[in-house]
């Protein structure tokens, strides 16, 4: 099932033209049309999940905004796509632009914005003059700039660029980057929704949460709540990455098993090389690793789906998260303590360095790790690393704490032994990988 | 004050009635004792300043009468209002506790821990966290972070090995100062406080800095290796003075003034001044005015704090428990150096809060012989 994806095949889609041909802006003329409340009641009605990687109700993020009376609100849309393993928004901004901007202009109707921003990664570098042509396209056109389609409704949105900080993907450390400061978290509360970017009311979405408001708004919330399963509705978008034959983007309506994306032909395509699966990172880098057998089954032994709620079964003792949908696999090849030792390095290097148990924690972490890996590891630095992320764990301001902690602790839980093997085979460790071990499923064992 | 609106808070059992939007940490303190959360970031007279260090988590267990349910998370008491009915758990809580030597723990794991030739030792609040809630020992086996020393003027010297972030002074310079000269420069565990770029602080009010530093990264430079902060006597003062109250703390030995600072309270906090005002104090009166006779004396001041420079001689202090012996078992410590032997001030039968003036040396002279055998005696054990 493609609602994102779907037009993405055409040639030249990008063009205002070619999309306009296609059906394009007709869920903006259908959206105008509505009242704010029932724009809001059908996204709320659609259960539409966060996409950026908490999974928290769109829709109720929505009615949480203030509303002191002449106080402007704002939009802001999350384009700072930095967790290692995730790009899904950064196919979504460059092959369907146009999808994108009819998502901004429709929830800033909804909540008031007259002035929203798209707030996209440095590194992104070509991408903001594909978005900057195609809201020039769109004013021309009449949806964008002053009365729009005669409802009265004014909308400007405006790209800034960042300037290549992991940590401005947080709400608050993004607002202060867009007002010209250091991108440091803020302490909540008060939360963007009271005071956020210029002290204003403001909501921060995920561009794939705007981008999914448009075909909500065209088919309707409750048609799309039927998609998927549970309370994880609609679709997906899925950025696979890693040992496996066909990496790319898919977009997924979340009733599909894990097993069947990494294997199956429409998607992942199996292991590439004919290997077999050792580990899976199923939502970005934060989230924790699982191996094989967990991944596959949970703890239950039911076979585990790709939708929020199978993902996280069993908490992080035997589950992970569908976080923002990064999903890293890995073959019997891989070093795990190398894998966790470069994610460590990478939370290292952008921590914000505004609160001391991530400043200092992450860093140790890190030279622990490097220790371990090359050989002079002792067995209690396994105990002090898993210390270290406990107590960084839930006591810094912003989430990047916790998204350091957890692939250290999950990588520890879970492949123990091969972390101890690191420390009492320093020099085998230096030439050969520890392999699969039993973390194998036998039963997903395929004959390349 | 019957038109504010009050709430009752319940922190580690003691009730307290505080006006609405108080936060815990203050709400504590009217409290007093030894529930009060460490504070090493924040300081309430600096608008925004808290929440980093994570040093004053505490644990909610009952959110609010409204809303009984606890808190998942430890909070920071220092950025979280008090609701009606709130349950807080300080050093009741065995969490609170863990969190509170974690956070002590990565503080100290890349401080260089130079007390002994650091001008701040004695009333260095990272020294009170780690004896506090510090573990004995350290786990940590790697160098510790180094930056390239900068020179940021005449008066002040900045060690920014030994910061740990605190944002203190740059609210500080910020909210005194009329030109943002200092702040933060690079990310993560690289960030460093600094001026754009390597310029000297000069605003008149900047030497404030000092003051609201809790460890030594900012000390003051005619202070430098002059003297201990525990061999001076505090010593309120005031003089007439353009720019700011006037109202100081002199530290002396004998007649001789080390150091000028703002008075300051148990929680290392600035004092109002007589006119109401934050009694900040001017570089004038910090750098230049360093003879008895530009000051108008007041007499001792009264300390009440538990770190180094008050144990056991000035008003309301704790002793500190003696650990060592549990610590080092079998062995019987030693004690090598015994400080009142050295020190003319801080004798333990020197009352100094009793003392009014300056203190000379003359009040100390009936001891002087007392010392010298001392020494001899302690020499003499070992």
């Amino acid at each position: 099932m493609k609602l994102l994806l779907a037009k993405a095949h055409i040639p030249n889609i990008r063009s205002y033209e070619v999309w306009k041909a296609n059906g394009g802006y007709a869920s903006v003329e259908k959206a105008l049309k509505m009242t704010t409340d029932e724009i809001v009641e059908e996204v709320k009605k659609s259960g539409l999940r966060g996409r950026g990687g908490a999974g928290f109700p769109t829709g109720m993020k929505w009615s949480f905004i203030a509303k002191p009376e002449g106080v402007p609100r704002h939009l802001v849309v999350n384009a700072d796509e930095s967790e290692p393993g995730t790009f899904k928004d950064r196919y979504l901004m460059e092959f369907l632009p146009h999808l994108f901007i009819e998502g901004i202009i429709i929830s800033s109707y909804a909540l008031g914005s007259n002035t929203s921003y798209i707030y996209i990664r440095g590194e992104y570098a070509w991408i903001p003059d594909i978005l900057n042509a195609a809201i020039a396209e769109a004013k021309a056109a009449g949806y964008l700039g002053k009365n729009i389609l005669g409802t009265g409704f004014d909308l400007e949105i405006h790209v800034h660029r960042g300037a290549g900080a992991y940590i401005c993907g947080e709400e608050t450390a993004l607002i202060e980057s867009i007002e010209g400061k250091r991108g440091n978290p803020r302490i909540k509360p008060p939360f963007p929704a009271v005071q956020g970017l210029w002290m204003r009311p403001t909501v921060v979405n995920n561009v794939e949460s705007i981008a999914a408001v448009s075909p909500i708004i065209e088919m309707g919330g409750e048609a799309y709540s039927k998609i998927g399963v549970g309370k994880s509705t609609g679709t997906k978008l899925i950025s696979a990455c890693g040992n496996i034959n066909k990496p790319g983007v898919y977009e997924i309506d979340m009733t599909i098993s894990v097993e069947e994306f990494i294997y199956s032909d429409a998607y992942c395509g199996g292991i590439a090389n004919g290997k077999r699966l050792k580990a899976c990172i199923p939502g970005g880098s934060s989230v924790p690793i699982l191996p094989a057998n967990l991944l596959l089954k949970t703890a239950k032994g039911e076979p585990r789906m790709m939708n929020y709620e199978s993902l996280s079964d069993g908490g992080f003792q035997t589950g992970t998260m569908m976080g923002s949908g990064g999903f890293i696999v890995l073959d019997e090849d891989q070093c795990i303590v190398r894998h966790t030792m470069s994610l460590a390095h990478f939370y290292m290097h952008e921590s914000c360095g505004q609160c001391s148990p991530c400043r200092e924690g992450t860093g140790w972490m890190y030279r622990i790790l490097k220790n371990i890996e090359y050989g002079k590891g002792k067995m209690k630095d396994i105990d002090l690393l898993w210390d270290v992320q406990r107590r960084i764990e839930g006591n810094t301001i912003c989430p990047l704490g916790d998204a350091a902690a957890w692939p250290v602790a999950a990588a520890i839980r879970h492949f123990r032994d091969e972390f101890e093997w690191h420390v009492t085979h320093p020099e085998e460790a230096q030439v050969r990988n520890f392999g699969l071990a039993h973390y194998a499923d036998e039963r997903t064992v395929v004959a390349p | 004050m019957s038109d504010i609106q009050k709430v009752k808070v319940t922190i580690d059992g003691i009730s307290v009635e505080v006006p609405v939007g108080t936060n815990i940490v203050d709400a504590a303190r009217v409290i007093g004792g030894d529930i009060v959360p460490p504070t090493m970031c924040y300081y309430s007279k600096l608008e925004g300043s808290g929440g980093k260090c994570r040093s004053c988590l505490v644990e909610v267990s009952k959110g609010s009468e409204k809303d009984p349910r606890p808190m998942p998370k430890l909070v920071a008491s220092c950025r979280t209002a008090v609701m009606d009915g709130m349950e807080v758990k300080s050093i009741t809580s065995d969490r609170v506790r863990d969190a509170r030597e974690g956070v002590t723990e990565f503080l100290l794991i890349n401080h260089p821990m130079d007390c002994p030739v650091c001008d701040q030792a004695g009333e260095c609040k990272l020294q009170d966290l780690s004896y506090e809630h510090g573990d004995v020992g350290t786990r940590t086996e790697f160098v510790r972070r180094t930056f390239e020393p900068e020179d940021i003027g005449p008066y002040i010297q900045l060690h920014m090995n030994r910061c740990i972030m605190c944002y203190r002074c740059v609210f500080a310079a910020q909210q005194l100062c009329d030109v943002r000269e200092h702040g933060i420069m690079n990310r993560g565990e690289r960030s460093q406080i600094s001026t754009y770029i390597e310029q000297a602080l000069d605003n008149e009010m900047v030497g404030n800095v000092i003051d609201v530093c809790p460890v030594g990264a900012l000390t003051d430079k005619t202070f430098r290796f002059k003297n201990r902060v525990w061999f001076t006597k505090p010593v309120d003062a005031h003089r007439e003075c353009d720019t700011c109250c006037g109202e100081v703390r002199l530290w002396m030995r004998g007649e001789e003034v080390y150091r000028v600072t703002a008075r300051r309270d148990e929680y290392w906090e600035v004092f109002e001044a007589s006119n109401g005002k934050t009694g900040w104090i001017c570089n004038t009166c910090r750098f230049h005015k360093k003879k008895v006779s530009d000051w108008v004396i007041e007499g001792p001041a009264k300390i009440n704090r538990h770190s180094v420079i008050t144990q056991g001689h000035y008003v309301g202090a704790h002793n500190p428990q003696e650990n060592l012996i549990n610590e080092v078992i079998g062995k019987s410590p030693k004690l090598l150096f015994d400080i009142h032997s050295q020190s003319d001030v801080n004798r333990p039968e020197i009352e100094l809060s009793h003392i009014s003036g300056p203190a000379h040396s003359d009040n100390f002279l009936p001891n002087k012989k007392i010392d010298q055998e001392r020494v001899l005696d302690v020499g003499r054990k070992k």
